[in-house]
């Protein structure tokens, strides 16, 4: 009779996470092996060290890092996976790096579904190989069921700035136009649809997509953009507030240029919130002397998947009213572009 | 879109601002109702482009604005219990009660949901029957048939675990108030269109006949407005009162009948106190006796908390057009969206907060 020593749990028997998954004994290897590898597979991953080992090409090295926590988990047009990845990606890619190396850490709740983690992953690893990054090092913990929501996942990610590139918010100079490479408020709507207690139909998807290839394009040609930034939380309100804050110049847009989806803007009045507010994460803001935005926005052109991208100069930097940002409206009267408060809340009637 | 884009076209408002400047003589004070005009007004800068003689006045037509402080602390009162699910409108989260609003409340552990109609609140108690859910139903005339629906099928149903903390205004009592005032400055009105999508606009006729007022339903985009204002001056310069409709795509005079129906059955006319204005007589709706299982005031005792106001805040005179936002002392000073001392600084509709938003500076 010979007795079997292994630790009695069987492979993948589970099919929701436990605590073990996290406590660093056989049931998270399990999860790195059946789960993590298959999916990053990358040489440097594979080797299970503590740490990642890569050689960077010389040059500025960006550095980055981004916590995400999203309610779905999973919406239309994408998952938090996709997001975490394209999100660090972008914040890399506005900073005019080459993006190349991410970190990946997960918090995991008990209870939390192995074929929902493992969708996850995957889209994770597609948004990676999409954006031409790889995933070489990452963590996981497993709290307690009721101590987070489902999943969180925190990437940081390494690129090399561009030589010659120098894009700042602290950078913009009045005459520059102010380019947005598409529809405005897609993914913040799309998520917000999708909630419980806010249920109506829509066909609004999600923009999550990494920027870096057509950030790459747009600085081949036009080295000499000034600013660019991802409209994420706070929407272009936020990103252009900051811009016209940081660099103490006006922004002035023009209301009626302004790409905002027909549908996303009918559930915005609907719900009473203005989609310059709401999150996009697919989408570049650049700041450009005007000579070359017609340059830029042909570019973003060229890049975008969609027959309707929207991509458009929607404004200009001026001297007047340093650190404001003013909409001229269709009828021609101004009002002024505020630095969103917060949370989005919908309304009532 | 149809029914859309031709109320948006700027050729069409340019063309009514003309008329308006071509028909005006003399200066005319004109009140909108609806926070939702206001905030149109200031969003698309008609106030801007109106000629010099004509001034706008913004009207208590905001629900979150209005309601009083009582309510709020109740509210808060209530949502702090552990077996009790508070579902709310997105804008009533941020509305200072004494001492916190909802958002804060939710921080320290409150479940407090935002919701879109008060029947997905219903379905929110059917799914947690272990838990008591409680719809703050606040509103005007337009939030009150669906309010009164939710109540009607929890009813039906017997869901026993769903009521409603009710505080729901209604318009025509408020303009009654604002034109018997000794201080009276409005001449003409912009009633509410989604006011009078439910109710009609017959309930005004009498009010224009007694005050000799132009009253016109009006709806929300530019060239509504506009064209509301245009019918208002039109009727001043020449001397003529009455209701006349410029929201006629969605608004008739008998309004929504099966509405009108549902809201009777559940509510009745009852004194109501206003947020900054005091109380006006029936003027507001509360629920019947029979459905007093549902009423959250009386479930969970909270009738007796009776706070007080900040003495600094003058929204009530914002609220009955005596003074703009920014004659307040403490508008953009002590009073901010970040940390409001009234409601309207709060509101996606109310005067003070779309005064801040897109007017202070520019």
């Amino acid at each position: 009779m010979s007795i079997e020593l292994r630790c009695p749990v069987p492979l993948l028997k589970h099919e929701t996470i436990q605590m073990a998954h996290g406590a660093g004994g056989r049931l998270s290897r399990e999860l790195t092996q059946k789960i993590f590898l298959p999916h990053f597979n990358n040489s440097c991953l594979a080797s299970l060290d503590d740490q990642a080992k890569f050689v960077l090409e010389e040059g500025t090295v960006a550095f980055t890092t981004d916590t995400f926590v999203v309610s779905p988990l999973f919406f239309p047009g994408g998952d938090i996976g996709d997001l975490a990845v394209n999100g660090t990606v972008n914040d890399l890619a506005v900073g005019g790096a080459t993006p190349f190396y991410l970190s990946a850490g997960f918090v995991l709740e008990e209870g939390f579904a192995l074929t929902d983690l493992e969708k996850i992953v995957k889209s994770m690893a597609d948004a990676a190989s999409k954006a031409g990054v790889q995933i070489v090092t990452g963590d996981t913990k497993v709290v307690q069921k009721g101590q987070c929501d489902g999943i969180f996942i925190n990437t940081s990610g390494i690129g090399v700035v561009r030589k010659g590139i120098a894009v700042s918010c602290l950078n913009l100079r009045p005459g520059d136009s102010i380019i947005v490479s598409g529809t405005l408020g897609d993914h913040g709507m799309a998520v917000m649809t999708a909630r419980e207690g806010l249920s109506f139909q829509s066909d609004i998807t999600s923009d999550t997509a990494s920027l870096n290839v057509m950030i790459s394009a747009i600085l081949d040609e036009v080295p000499e953009v000034h600013a660019m930034r991802d409209p994420t939380r706070g929407g272009l309100s936020a990103t252009l507030n900051e811009f016209a804050s940081a660099s103490q110049v006006g922004i002035v847009l023009d209301e009626a240029v302004l790409p905002v989806r027909p549908d996303v803007l009918g559930a915005c009045e609907l719900l009473g919130i203005d989609p310059l507010n709401v999150a996009n994460e697919g989408k570049v803001v650049v700041a450009a002397p005007a000579g070359c935005a017609k340059t830029v926005l042909r570019i973003m052109q060229e890049h975008s998947d969609a027959a309707e991208h929207g991509a458009a100069i929607i404004g200009e930097v001026v001297e007047d009213h340093p650190g404001m940002v003013i909409i001229r409206t269709v009828l021609g009267s101004r009002r002024i572009l505020e630095m969103p408060l917060g949370e989005q809340l919908p309304r009532i009637c | 879109m149809k029914y859309l884009d031709e109320y948006r076209d700027p050729d069409i408002a340019r063309n009514i601002l003309k008329e308006i400047e071509d028909f005006v003589t003399r200066s005319w004070t004109i009140m909108e109702i609806c926070g939702g005009q206001t905030h149109s007004i200031i969003r698309n800068g008609i106030d801007q482009l109106l000629p010099d003689q004509i001034q706008l006045i913004h009207g208590p037509g905001c629900p979150v604005c209005v309601t009083p402080l009582e309510t709020l602390d109740r509210a808060l009162s209530i949502a702090s219990r552990p077996e009790v699910i508070l579902a709310s409108f997105g804008d009533m989260l941020r509305v200072p009660g004494s001492y916190r609003d909802l958002l804060k409340a939710r921080s320290e552990g409150a479940d407090v949901r935002v919701v879109f109609s008060s029947l997905e609140a219903l379905k929110i108690a059917q799914d947690n029957p272990q838990k008591e859910v409680v719809f703050l139903a606040v509103g005007f005339e337009t939030t009150a048939p669906g309010n009164a629906m939710a109540i009607k099928q929890a009813a039906k149903k017997g869901v026993g675990n769903f009521s409603e903390l009710v505080s729901q205004f209604m318009v025509p009592p408020a303009m009654r108030a604002i034109l018997s005032s000794e201080k009276r400055i409005v001449q003409g009105f912009l009633a509410a269109g989604h006011v009078c999508t439910v109710m009609g606009y017959e309930e005004y006729e009498p009010i224009a006949e007694e005050f000799h007022v132009p009253v016109v339903p009006t709806g929300f985009e530019p060239v509504d407005i506009l064209s509301g204002i245009l019918r208002v001056v039109k009727m001043l310069e020449s001397g003529e009162h009455g209701v006349v409709n410029e929201y006629s795509r969605v608004v008739s005079r008998g309004g929504n009948p099966e509405a009108r129906k549902t809201v009777n059955e559940v509510f009745e006319v009852s004194d109501k106190q206003w947020r900054g204005i005091g109380i006006i007589p029936k003027s507001s709706l509360k629920l019947r006796e029979e459905f007093s299982a549902f009423d959250a005031e009386k479930k969970f005792d909270v009738a007796h908390i009776q706070p007080e106001e900040s003495p600094l805040c003058r929204s009530g005179e914002v609220l009955q057009g005596m003074i703009k936002p920014d004659a307040c002392p403490a508008f953009s000073r002590e009073c901010t969206p970040l940390n409001p001392l009234g409601a309207p600084m709060v509101s996606g509709e109310g005067a003070c907060a779309a005064y801040y938003k897109y007017h202070k500076r520019a």
